[in-house]
């Protein structure tokens, strides 16, 4: 086969092939053609998002690390940096769903501890299709297997997530984790190799075949009918194996014995080795001779580009060799010298004597072409309405009430989050479902609040408002345990952005995210993109996910979403307007997608959510939650709920009921609840309309002569009803 | 007292446990590491939850060969308070300090959950700070909690005042026999449980009721 063609199969284009053989000044050989087929990847090099990802504005007062480390961090206080990051593990988990999700825990806690952090949270965002599909349930069972069995075994809390359920996702469900970490400040390291003549050491699991043509090439195309074959490249993820590598890198880096460390992730040796290089401007020879092996007859490229999980590198002082070797032992993480910094910015391949492979650093990491989206906004909309799941001549609002309780979109997500040990470590202060963003403790009295959100139905319609919603929903959801954001990182779950259609939303998204991000002050510290999830079935929504960190000054004052005590009073704060298209309502009614979303003035919403913050951590309210799927009357469903306390509404003359009770709104309206007084001073700040007081074991709501009444246990009965999944 | 507690490297709990048992007036705690038979002159021993060696094999069948685990055997049989919590107690069954064993939950899935457990037994030397058939709020999170112990030997444990600790009505959330969440030995001095009590002593993260094992410990040590 001609070198060209072994190029195109592997997924280079012929335009990138002969930038290759013009940086190299002649063809590839194997090794190098491997590597560069990986390091140009889309999953490695970003080529269709990188430009327009340069909008997101990745400054702020409080930023420790930015884009471009393995995580980024902000400072929290108290001489301590916090660490998060989201990634995707889409494609894998769609092939083979509890390896999938396992590794991809896995390898976000190494993006973590890479930097020097202790992974102290895990979260999660999850998509997949209908539940009534026999697929569906297979994927979210072992997913959330997948994802339990690797953070309780690693000893690191999943103290919270979010999951939807849409057709769209029905063959490509997204599975993006995120981790977050804690380290002294000044205690971070950088992947950047440096010092020429130092050592490059590889530790941690040994290398074998699996994942080859793995997470970098599953990510870089469509899903088709062909991909069960692709169980097999499919990593399998070993917690112990981490748990060990994890705390041998963290006391190599407190014993000062390191330069840089790096974690071998998608493209393996061949991309975390050329980053390191990259980024020391430094070169590496590599003697792939010396990695241990778990399989035998391994040629050098599939050495270099195994994805092999739980490996890390780092580089040291020849004189230290011996000390990171004794600390790996301490461990029983296998530690090997690999390689030596060089420099001549070359990654140079020996198999024992003989050169396998030349190729300069830059050209790998650099010059992978950035290419420009055609970007054309759809004629019409992209996906069908959804099959209808509640008659539209429903006009009781309480049955209507617990229809969306029982929907698999908004009913109780404990029966995935009792799956996952929430509580090790000893830090969480609000465990899911208690608050509307996970809080937890940081050593000085202080805590961090974290929240993980994104709509695609809503970004599907209307994708630079459903973006800057996504963000906004967050900073609500942080400000109702009384936090303020400190930073973000997003995962941009998209379909194949070679198609116009696609590159759109694509591009609105992120521009939206960018608006929403610089009005709210909030940096993007990094992320990742995923891109082709798609199918014969077409595009998953287009699904933007954010992850944000706020901190509150007070752990023991952090918000609760449940009713604390009868008597108090209940208003809803906020700008709120509820609007029906879009909502959850339309979509159990199945209504079609509407094309746009109502125009959101961030200013407004920011102090809206400010007022509701400070009166959190003031102490003055006894409870707050965001209006968010289902509207207002879900939302004061779900306090109740949350507290085990009943309520007592009157909305008086509240116009279009069904839209005033179920309309939705997001980040803009909160259920809140205290004494008259507090909400009083409230009121100052923001709007607040009084709706009645908690108490008794019912939800009564009264509104002209309409009525709603549920006793708590039918509540709870419609919103157990994921359960149903598990059993 | 000076608590000791053991790590292992796929321990998680150990850092929560030191914790728990320097929350107790007058006490200290250190970790003891796996691969050492030196148990350091600790008074107590506590066995954390966690994955000993992974436990991809039966839980807790490889940690009862190491050698930290050759000492904590001598330690209880020469009367040593030996305390093992979740993978703790796995361990500690495996090693044939406990009677009985640890099988998969009912429903064969890991459950992080906060439960009551009754007090059936406020004895001399764990639960003594209890009251008898006071309910302990306290976190159970396992994969592999579910007691069993064959007919005869429940009926003796049940006969000898062996169980301490039983999940509250209706809230068994494994399917252990006779709902037992904690058993001792029968000399008294070695007592395991599926429940975290160190997950249970700050009223910041939960409760402080598991804070009450520890204390009692210390009390007994005098």
């Amino acid at each position: 086969m001609r070198t060209v063609d072994r190029a195109l199969a592997l997924g280079l284009t012929e335009g990138e092939f002969s930038s290759i053989v013009e940086r190299m000044g002649r063809e590839p050989n194997e090794v190098e053609l491997a590597v560069f087929s990986l390091m140009w990847s889309e999953h490695c090099a970003y080529k269709h998002s990188k430009k327009l990802l340069r909008q997101l504005p990745s400054e702020g007062p409080r930023l420790a690390m930015g884009p471009g480390e393995n995580a980024g961090a902000v400072t929290v206080g108290d001489g301590w940096v916090l660490a998060f990051k989201v990634e995707s593990h889409n494609h894998p988990s769609a092939v083979e769903p509890f390896q999938g999700a396992a590794t991809g825990v896995g390898g976000i806690l190494r993006d973590i501890f890479a930097i020097g952090a202790r992974p102290i949270a895990i979260l999660d965002s999850l998509r997949f299709g209908e539940p009534t599909s026999a697929r569906t349930q297979y994927l979210l069972e072992h997913a959330v297997g997948g994802i339990g069995h690797y953070g309780n075994s690693i000893g690191v809390p999943t103290i919270g997530g979010e999951v939807y359920f849409e057709a769209p996702y029905e063959q490509n469900c997204l599975v993006n984790a995120m981790a977050l970490g804690l380290a002294a400040e000044g205690g971070l390291i950088r992947s950047a190799a440096s010092g020429v003549g130092n050592a490059l050491i590889l530790f941690g699991a040994s290398t074998g075949r699996d994942g080859i043509g793995g997470a970098s090439v599953l990510a870089s195309a469509e899903l088709g009918e062909e991909d069960a074959s692709k169980r097999p490249t499919v990593q399998v993820g070993d917690p112990f194996a981490e748990k060990k590598l994890l705390e041998c890198s963290l006391e190599l880096l407190e014993k000062g014995l390191l330069v840089a460390l790096q974690d071998l992730g998608a493209a393996g040796l061949s991309s975390s080795s050329a980053e390191m290089a990259s980024k020391g401007e430094v070169g590496l020879d590599i003697d792939v001779s010396r990695v241990p092996l778990r399989e035998e007859g391994m040629a050098p490229w599939e050495i270099m580009i195994s994805e092999s999980q739980e490996r890390m590198l780092c580089v040291t002082d020849p004189e230290t060799v011996d000390r990171v070797l004794a600390v790996c032992e301490k461990w029983e993480v296998h530690g090997v010298r690999i390689g030596t910094v060089t420099s001549d910015r070359v990654l140079r391949v020996f198999d024992r004597h003989e050169v396998v492979g030349e190729m300069p650093v830059e050209a790998l990491v650099d010059d992978c072409p950035l290419y420009d989206l055609v970007v054309e906004k759809p004629a019409a909309g992209l996906y069908p309405a959804p099959e209808p799941l509640l008659d539209h001549d429903v006009s009781d609002p309480g049955v209507t009430l617990l229809a969306l309780l029982r929907s698999p979109n908004i009913a109780s997500r404990l029966p995935l989050f009792e799956q996952y040990d929430c509580i090790v470590q000893s830090r969480t202060v609000r465990r899911p479902e208690q608050a509307d963003a996970a809080v937890l403790a940081l050593p000085g009295g202080g805590a961090i609040a974290v929240s993980i959100d994104g709509s695609g139905r809503r970004v599907a319609c209307d994708p630079y408002t459903g973006a800057v919603e996504a963000v906004l929903e967050c900073t609500a959801n942080l400000a109702c345990t009384g936090a303020s954001a400190l930073g973000l990182t997003n995962c941009l779950n998209f379909g194949n952005p070679e198609k116009p259609h696609i590159a759109w939303q694509l591009t609105e998204a992120i521009r939206g995210l960018a608006d929403a991000c610089r009005a709210l002050d909030v940096p993007v510290v990094g992320g990742n993109v995923s891109l082709y999830n798609e199918s014969g079935g077409g595009p998953i929504y287009p699904t933007p996910v954010v992850g944000m960190v706020g901190e509150l000054p007070d752990a023991a004052r952090a918000g609760r979403l449940g009713f604390a005590r009868a008597g108090d009073s209940i208003a809803l704060a906020g700008p709120f307007v509820p609007f029906l298209p879009a909502s959850e309502l339309a979509k159990l009614f199945g209504e079609e997608l509407p094309s746009s979303l109502p125009a959101i003035d961030i200013g407004a919403l920011r102090a809206a959510q400010e007022a509701i913050r400070d009166a959190v951590r003031s102490g003055a309210l006894s409870s707050a939650h965001d209006v968010a799927e289902g509207g207002m009357l879900v939302a004061v469903a779900e306090s109740c709920l949350a507290g085990g306390l009943g309520a007592c509404l009157d909305l008086g003359d509240a116009g279009d009921l069904q839209c005033t009770l179920f309309g939705e709104s997001p980040g803009s309206g909160f259920v809140v609840s205290g004494p008259e007084q507090a909400l009083r001073a409230l009121s100052e700040r923001v709007d607040v309309k009084v709706l009645g007081t908690v108490g008794g074991d019912a939800l009564d709501v009264v509104s002209g002569d309409a009525r709603v009444s549920a006793t708590l246990v039918q509540l709870r009965e419609a919103h157990a009803a994921l359960a149903s999944l598990f059993s | 007292m000076r608590f000791g507690v053991i790590r292992f490297p796929g321990s998680c709990d150990e850092v929560d446990a030191v914790a728990a048992c320097e929350r107790v007036p007058g006490s200290s705690a250190q970790l003891l590491w796996h691969g050492d038979r030196d148990l350091r002159g600790v008074e107590a021993v506590v066995v954390p939850g966690g994955f000993s060696y992974g436990d991809y094999l039966r839980v807790g069948a490889i940690a009862r060969f190491s050698p930290v685990m050759e000492a904590v055997i001598g330690f209880a049989q020469r009367g040593g308070l030996v305390l093992g919590i979740c993978n703790g107690f796995q361990v500690l069954c495996e090693a044939g300090l406990l009677p009985g064993a640890l099988l998969p939950n009912v429903e064969r899935r890991f459950i992080c959950r906060q439960v009551n457990v009754e007090v059936a037994q406020a004895t001399m030397p764990f639960t003594a700070g209890c009251a008898s058939g006071e309910l302990l709020s306290i976190p159970v999170k396992h994969t592999t909690g579910r007691y069993y112990a064959p007919p005869a030997m429940l009926d003796s444990l049940e006969a000898d005042g062996q169980i301490l600790l039983r999940y509250a009505h209706d809230g068994n959330p494994n399917g252990s026999s006779n709902d037992i969440a904690g058993v001792t030995n029968a000399e008294g001095n070695v007592f395991g449980l599926m429940p975290h009590p160190e997950h249970a002593v700050d009223p910041l993260t939960g409760s402080t009721d598991g804070l009450k094992i520890f204390l009692s410990m210390a009390h007994a040590h005098g």
